[in-house]
């Protein structure tokens, strides 16, 4: 057993490391957050040129054939240069339904242009009642002749503003709730009958409300099978939802960096306030949340080629501590920076609120905490008894 | 034990809940969220509190207070804030107004009481610096007299609504000799006066409430001395062991737990509301205890001091749960805002959103961050209570 990272991993790290350190520093971000386009286009040419763009897809695609390992490490070091660009919504969301259920012509049409860097996706999956349910889908598409036609809103849309192309999640049949009857089309953003309302998040994201008035989809734009969305979002989910907790742990690892060095600098009553215990029992604990949460992190990404409830069963652990440690982290960081910490001219409270939205994209803890307990604990649950061995679990995940 | 209250007390608590309804307008409040019309409106809503006799429950009547005993009190608050009236600008009125009663000398009383008492005269605290935080009494800004002024210049920071402030009390160092306590003197400063510059402060929640005052070499006379020279630790410490019992604003805690019942009765998830998430229900309920049993510290703490005892280190222990109750809030309001708590202020219309408080929800947990660090920070507290309570 090891915890080591290839050889292509650590060039692949280091590099989006340089970059973070040379192009991305905290003005700069701020600067590219703050403009109307809330990305820099120059960036995302320069992660086309160095292949990050390419990393998840299939090779017959022009892809790198990369592993969740390969997004992972990339997505801690995004993490901890609060990197706007969206390589979360594009590549990993848009890209990753893609992959998985798109068609040949679908894939040969968009992928190829994702990893040249003249394609921008979007997931459009909540609506205004969803809140975590991703199957609680009212947005319709009805079948005539060639054509679907669409109907309904998405809100929050990540990187709704820009993208070119969406995937959106619309009833085929079934109730608003039914896992069954969701499935997905690929629309152009300029298509006739799509409305984009653009707005900006605590964090810098730049997103959007979009609204489908009578949009006609032809029918190879389905991506996936007709009715089972649900299951290939799900699964792609699993992996954002992994890709996405490493960008947390890089902001984590960042927020504990920075108030270390502040408290062995910061000097109140004469010392150094790192020196006080009380202090120093409490960097301890955010220190033990980043090492606990980089731990299900990788425990994480080793149970996903398993898949079922044991990928799952990870995952939601995942999200559950990155939510609690996460706000161990960031909390403390703003308390012990005390007055400074409050400040918008500081990065510490834009980490955190970059972790802040971290917790509520694709369910907050507390409702992964909820899923984590109906498969772990669920009386009926036939496998129930195969899954509480925890040890056996993670030493069952093959290498990735 | 008695904690029921008497019919004068009922009495009492319907006469300020008709005021309330009829004085805090809808007007009113419109104009106090607006930044551009706040500070008019806050004066207006103090002038009529004045009117009505109320602005100054804390102050001797001889100089225009309002003789509640600590019940009668407590009534009050409970229903300011059920009824989500906004509280004083304290800085004036009391912070610095009983120092300058139990400090000041009588012509000082005359000159700054009655524009405190009547809202004219808006005021702000200048003691934290940017090197002193904590540890005030390591403060640097220095005072020389020169003849009959002293020449101040340093600087002091999160200085709330320094932007509107006609004046500032401040703590500045008149000796370097001895403890540093000692050297230290309480100023009342024009800020109308040359040398003083306003720094806005942006903070997390993308609000500027917040300042840093800078003094460069700034003229104050001798005259706006509260008490003798290198005394003013004493004047202000005496300040922050006297009104410190609505510092665990539980009946503002207790509105707000109402509302994040209420709003998570209305979020749904896969159909189901939030409030019957048992999940849920569980964060609910353990801020709700604890919320519970920190009224009863307060009316415990408040007993006290009706029979004679004086608030020492509860007054740390109000503090300390008071504002981790009101974090908690703040956090679980956020959760049931979900992703909508990121989006910003004045970026869509509640309509076009299809979302109300979200972004409410984050400026009141952004900016609630501050609870926890100001007016000595909790670790600060805690220091006081291991070394007051058990003489650690």
């Amino acid at each position: 057993m090891n915890f080591d990272f290839t050889e292509e991993q650590v060039m692949l790290r280091d590099s989006v490391a340089r970059f973070v350190q040379d192009d991305y520093d905290f003005d700069s971000r701020r600067e590219i957050a703050d403009s109307a386009e809330g990305m820099s286009k120059a960036h995302w040419q320069t992660f086309a040129e160095l292949g990050w763009l390419s990393v998840p897809f299939a090779e017959e695609y022009g892809g790198f054939g990369g592993s969740a390992t390969d997004i992972m490490v990339m997505m801690e070091e995004f993490g901890k240069g609060l990197v706007v660009e969206p390589y979360f919504a594009t590549v990993v969301l848009f890209g990753g339904l893609l992959q998985d259920g798109g068609s040949d012509e679908l894939k040969n049409a968009h992928i190829p242009a994702i990893i040249e860097g003249s394609r921008l996706g979007a997931f459009a999956f909540l609506e205004r009642q969803s809140r975590f349910e991703l199957a609680d889908v009212k947005t319709s598409a009805v079948a005539g002749g060639d054509n679907y036609t669409l109907n309904g809103e998405k809100v929050v849309v990540l990187n709704g503003a820009n993208a070119d192309h969406l995937i959106v999640s619309a009833r085929t049949s079934g109730g608003q709730n039914d896992e069954q009857g969701v499935s997905l089309f690929l629309v152009p953003a300029d298509a006739a009958g799509v409305e984009r309302t653009t707005y900006r998040l605590m964090d810098g994201q730049l997103v959007a409300n979009i609204t489908f008035n009578d949009v006609a989809v032809p029918a190879a734009n389905l991506v996936g099978e007709l009715d089972k969305g649900s299951e290939l979002i799900n699964s792609v989910v699993q992996r954002a939802l992994v890709a996405l907790s490493a960008e947390a742990l890089g902001a984590m690892g960042q927020l504990n960096a920075k108030t270390l060095e502040y408290t062995k600098t910061r000097e109140q009553f004469g010392v150094a306030i790192g020196s006080f215990q009380a202090l120093q029992h409490r960097m301890v604990e955010t220190f033990m949340s980043y090492e606990q949460t980089k731990s299900l992190l990788y425990r994480a990404v080793c149970a996903l080629p398993a898949g079922g409830s044991e990928a799952w069963e990870a995952v939601h652990a995942l999200k559950v501590m990155v939510d609690r440690a996460g706000r161990n982290v960031y909390e403390e960081a703003i308390q012990m920076h005390g007055g400074m910490g409050l400040t918008d001219e500081l990065d510490i409270g834009h980490y955190a609120k970059r972790l802040m939205m971290i917790n509520t994209t694709f369910g907050n803890g507390d409702y992964h905490q909820a899923q984590f307990n109906a498969l772990r604990y669920a009386q009926d649950s036939e496998d129930n008894t195969e899954q509480s061995r925890p040890v056996l679990a993670a030493a069952s995940g093959e290498r990735v | 034990m008695d904690t029921n209250f008497s019919p004068d007390e009922l009495a009492f608590r319907d006469e300020v809940r008709a005021f309330f309804a009829e004085a805090y307008d809808e007007e009113l409040q419109e104009r106090m969220k607006d930044p551009s019309t706040f500070k008019d409106a806050v004066i207006d809503w103090q002038k009529r509190l004045h009117a009505k006799g109320w602005i100054a429950p804390g102050w001797d009547e001889k100089y225009g207070g309002v003789d509640w005993d600590s019940t009668q009190k407590y009534i009050y608050e409970s229903e300011r804030s059920a009824t989500g009236v906004r509280d004083v600008i304290p800085f004036g009125l009391t912070m610095v107004a009983p120092v300058i009663q139990a400090f000041g000398n009588e012509e000082q009383k005359e000159r700054f009481l009655p524009g405190i008492l009547n809202s004219d005269d808006w005021w702000c605290q200048g003691y934290s610096e940017p090197g002193s935080g904590s540890d005030l009494a390591s403060l640097k800004t220095k005072a020389v007299l020169e003849g009959d002024e002293y020449v101040v210049t340093g600087a002091k920071i999160w200085t709330t609504y320094a932007q509107y402030a006609d004046w500032i009390f401040c703590l500045v160092r008149t000796s370097n000799e001895g403890k540093r306590q000692e050297g230290i003197t309480f100023l009342l400063i024009d800020m109308k006066s040359p040398g003083i510059k306003v720094n806005p402060i942006v903070s997390i929640d993308n609000h500027h409430s917040l300042n840093e005052v800078e003094f460069n070499e700034v003229r104050v006379p001798v005259a706006n001395r509260i008490g003798e020279e290198n005394k003013g630790w004493t004047y202000a410490k005496a300040l922050l062991a006297h009104e410190r019992t609505g510092i665990a604003a539980v009946a503002d805690s207790k509105r707000s737990l109402r509302e994040l019942v209420e709003l998570a009765g209305n979020e749904v998830n896969g159909g189901k509301a939030l409030l019957d998430d048992p999940l849920f229900q569980k964060r609910l309920s353990d801020i709700d205890i604890e919320l519970m049993a920190l009224e009863y510290t307060e009316l415990r703490v408040l007993a006290s001091v009706r029979s004679g005892g004086a608030p020492g280190a509860e007054s740390s222990l109000l503090k300390i749960k008071g504002t981790e109750v009101q974090q908690s809030i703040q956090q679980l309001r956020m959760e049931i805002a979900a992703y909508y708590q990121g989006v910003l202020p004045n970026e869509l219309e509640s309509e076009e959103l299809g979302h109300e408080f979200g972004s409410l929800a984050r400026q009141s947990y952004m900016y609630g961050r501050a609870a926890t660090i100001y007016g000595g920070s909790n670790e600060v507290q805690k220091n006081i209570i291991a070394k007051a309570v058990l003489g650690l």
